[in-house]
């Protein structure tokens, strides 16, 4: 079992936990995930390793609460344990090399972009980010990105926080500006790191996205969690999750991504009037 | 003592469940025999004195001393005999493909029917099972550590060998449950899993450490676990990278591998009511591939409540390569067999969902390297099978997580571990390796006796160094 010591609500939808997994957290890079079942028959879930103190043992996931799995990991807490936790899966983001990098966040995809700034920004690379969210009250890791970033571009959909506009907006002018980066990495929702990648191929600049499709084992077993990447079929929990921008099919990958929507539905209902049922 | 024999030229027909009924609810398909059944059986045998069934076993139970006993009424006895030899006799019982193995080389075969060796092993299995409650002795202790890495029956039978010899061992498990294909793949009407859970409790039982949710490889390298005082490692991680056609279409929603499909409704159960596992609920399956996988797949899949599913097969009936039980099961319980068939293509619609497979006829030409006839296409003959979901069922092949993380072991061009020979020593010292993750997908029983000859081996190994 994988005690919870530490749980923070980020914001209305987004919560951080920190478990103790001390052999994950001896292991665990940036851009690597685990897999979670929060109870004995939940489904296995997948989310990024959003930090890890290898001397404490403990490993940090932050999550969007969005639907079964994850309103049932949010119904714990501090002092809980996790059924499984299981990891650190994938490979390593590459960071070899990279001298000046614009890393890209949107919502709860800025969880899987600090871990990757941070070590950057460590290894003395310079890093400009770009985080986006809807609205100010969404904003999340905004100390966390300043502590790690060189420059910092806060963008909101409706202005009520930082600029108003989209991520690849404030993108955009950073690259007109004369900033050259060896590489652009792009985290968050499918239709982002799309555009994204859009915009850098008309600059030529490397661009390097966080895929996340639907999962089972993370293992390389089911192929579930397959992409097409430069036409070829890629399996995201070993290949990946990382992949280079420019390469995959993101319109296969959003139609994937919406599978099970029904079922997701009405299992959110049902663990909804399940949590309603445990407040009264 | 000499018994009356039965020269009957017909096997006892193995009671099962109405196929009307069963393709209804995943219970067990085919029910065992009663004891007065397999006593019955017992008595088909000849007790050849030169065994050629045991021959045709790949772990050479001694066949006909077991069945002797059953025709005795020894059934305690009997089991001994087989335990001898194998370590999961219920599992094998039901699953192993008797026809082409024990089975095939039964004198009684030439005239009438074989021996039923493989249900008389499943009744004595289960006998024991139900009638033995005394827990298992714990070994003495050697002292000495071994890691296996996957909980399949070939990681567990190393596992449960090295443990009766005093080895202090710990199995590694990536998944949450022990049990590898046992649990994962094998559906529950063919091989309940309270009978894996059993064998996994007996081996706690004999002090056996069983870790789940370690990915070796990723959380922990071969080389630490050496550091972490084991002596020897045995690989016994099976061929689970699914195999693809690489033909258009293959990413819409609706085309699973086998092995999600399969996981979806046996590990994470979403055949039961009221599952979190989502899975699609189909009214026209098309499974491509013949073997016990795909039969696994699309007799799932009917129960899962389709109203049409096929099997997609390139050669024909004769040349199916699952059991055959399986096959005239599948047949019973209404899927229908499209062979000489392959996809070409699957047709999506606007929302980027399955609804069609292009396929075309063949028809049989010369035999190929591997002595059956190759199948070629019939110029013309593409047509549209009307389904909504596809799965593909057409190989798996080891995967690249444990050979991409250990410097210095050799696999070949299939990612196969390369052993040598008989006692699976890789290419690596202390390291050995078996079933599946060494031959590419094969049988329980091969797996079984693979993760045998590694224990031996290992415990040489550790005693000679
Ligand atoms: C490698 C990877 C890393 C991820 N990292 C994070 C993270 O750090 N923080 C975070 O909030 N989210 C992350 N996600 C997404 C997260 O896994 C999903 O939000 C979660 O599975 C939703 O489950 P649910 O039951 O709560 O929601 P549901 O209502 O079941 O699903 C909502 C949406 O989540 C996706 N989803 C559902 N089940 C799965 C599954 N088994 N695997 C993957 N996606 C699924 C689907 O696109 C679905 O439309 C990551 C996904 C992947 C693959
Ligand atoms: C659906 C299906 C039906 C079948 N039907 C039959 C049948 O009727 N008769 C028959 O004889 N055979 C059948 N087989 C084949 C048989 O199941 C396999 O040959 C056998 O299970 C192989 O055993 P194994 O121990 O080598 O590997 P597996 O059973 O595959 O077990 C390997 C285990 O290792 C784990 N693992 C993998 N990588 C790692 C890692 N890096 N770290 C830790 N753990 C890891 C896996 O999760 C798995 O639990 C069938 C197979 C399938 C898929
Ligand atoms: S283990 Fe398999 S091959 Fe051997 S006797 Fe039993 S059923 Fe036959
Ligand atoms: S060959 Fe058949 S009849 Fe002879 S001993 Fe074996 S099972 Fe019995
Ligand atoms: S999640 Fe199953 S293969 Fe990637």
């Amino acid at each position: 079992m994988y005690k919870i010591v530490r749980k923070k609500e980020l914001n209305p939808t987004v919560t951080l936990m920190e478990i103790d997994a001390p052999l994950i957290a001896k292991k665990a890079e940036p851009g690597q995930f685990i897999i979670f079942r929060a109870k004995e028959d939940s489904e296995r879930v997948p989310l990024t390793i959003a930090d890890f103190d290898r001397e404490k043992g403990t490993v940090t996931i932050i999550f969007q609460i969005v639907g079964g799995a994850t309103m049932e990991l949010n119904s714990l807490n501090e002092g809980d344990s996790l059924q499984d936790f299981v990891g650190p899966l994938g490979k390593p983001s590459e960071t070899d090399g990279l001298k000046k990098v614009a890393v890209v966040g949107g919502g709860v995809g800025c969880a899987i972009a600090y871990p990757i700034a941070k070590k950057l920004h460590n290894l003395g690379c310079e890093v400009h980010s770009i985080v986006g969210f809807r609205n100010k009250d969404l904003v999340i890791l905004e100390d966390e990105f300043k502590a790690a970033s060189d420059k910092l571009c806060m963008m909101t959909d409706d202005g009520s926080y930082g600029t108003k506009g989209l991520v690849t907006n404030a993108l955009e002018e950073l690259i007109k500006d004369g900033n050259e980066y060896d590489e652009v990495i792009a985290i968050g929702p499918v239709i982002m790191m799309k555009f994204v990648s859009q915009l850098t191929k008309k600059y030529n600049i490397k661009t390097i996205v966080s895929m996340n499709p639907i999962m089972i084992d993370g293992t390389g077993m089911c192929g579930g969690c397959r992409l097409t990447v430069g036409g070829e079929t890629k399996f995201a929990c070993v290949d990946g999750p990382d992949f280079d921008g420019h390469l995959v099919d993101f319109d296969e990958a959003m139609h994937r991504g919406t599978m099970y929507r029904d079922f997701e539905t009405h299992a959110r209902e049902a663990s909804c009037n399940l949590l309603n049922k445990e407040v009264k | 003592m000499a018994v009356q024999r039965n020269m009957d030229p017909k096997k006892c027909p193995m009671p099962v469940q109405d196929p009307m009924v069963r393709r209804n609810n995943f219970d067990e398909v085919a029910l065992g025999y009663t004891y007065e059944m397999a006593v019955n059986e017992a008595k088909r045998c000849l007790n050849c004195k030169n065994k050629p069934c045991t021959t045709g076993c790949p772990v050479q139970i001694d066949i006909p001393a077991f069945i002797e006993r059953v025709a005795n009424e020894d059934m305690e006895g009997a089991y001994q005999v087989i335990a001898k030899s194998s370590s999961l006799p219920a599992v094998c019982g039901r699953v192993c493909p008797q026809e082409k193995q024990c089975e095939s080389k039964c004198v009684r075969g030439i005239k009438g029917e074989s021996v039923g060796i493989g249900r008389l092993e499943r009744f004595v299995a289960d006998w024991h099972r139900e009638h033995c409650k005394d827990a298992p002795e714990m070994p003495a202790q050697n002292g000495h550590k071994v890691a296996i890495i996957g909980a399949g029956p070939s990681g567990l039978t190393a596992a449960g060998d090295l443990a009766k010899l005093g080895y202090k061992v710990t199995v590694y498990e990536a998944l949450h449950l022990a049990g590898g294909v046992l649990v994962y793949g094998i559906p529950e009407f063919r091989l309940p899993k309270i009978i894996v859970q059993k064998e996994i409790d007996n081996l706690k039982a004999i002090g056996v450490d069983v870790e789940t949710n370690m990915v070796i490889g990723k959380v922990l390298t071969i080389d630490e676990l050496f550091e972490m005082g084991n002596e020897a490692v045995y690989i016994g991680s099976g061929a689970g990278l699914p195999r693809f056609m690489n033909i258009p279409g293959e990413s819409l929603k609706g085309v699973y591998s086998a092995n999600e499909y399969l996981t979806r409704i046996n590990l994470m159960k979403a055949y039961k009511e009221g599952s979190k596992t989502p899975i699609k609920h189909s009214k026209k399956v098309a499974v491509v591939g013949g073997g016990n996988v795909a039969m696994d797949a699309a007799r799932s899949a009917k129960r899962m409540g389709a109203d049409e599913v096929y099997i997609v097969y390139r050669r024909g009936m004769e040349e199916l390569p699952a059991r055959k039980e399986e096959v005239e099961h599948a047949e019973e319980e209404g899927i229908i067999f499209k062979t000489l068939t392959n996809p070409v293509e699957v047709l999506g619609n606007d929302a980027g969902e399955v609804c069609g497979m292009k396929c075309v006829e063949m028809e049989l030409g010369e035999p190929d390297a591997s002595g059956r006839r190759r199948p070629i296409v019939k110029e013309g003959s593409e047509f549209v099978l009307d389904v909504d979901t596809m799965i593909m069922s057409i190989g798996t092949s080891p995967n690249p997580l444990i050979r991409s993380t250990t410097p210095g072991l050799e696999t070949n061009s299939r990612g196969c571990i390369v052993t040598d020979g008989e006692n699976g020593l890789t290419t690596r010292e202390g390291v050995y390796a078996g079933g599946d993750a060494v031959t590419g997908a094969a049988t329980v029983i091969l797996a079984m006796g693979a993760g045998k000859a590694a224990a031996k081996a290992i415990d040489e190994y550790i005693k000679n160094k």
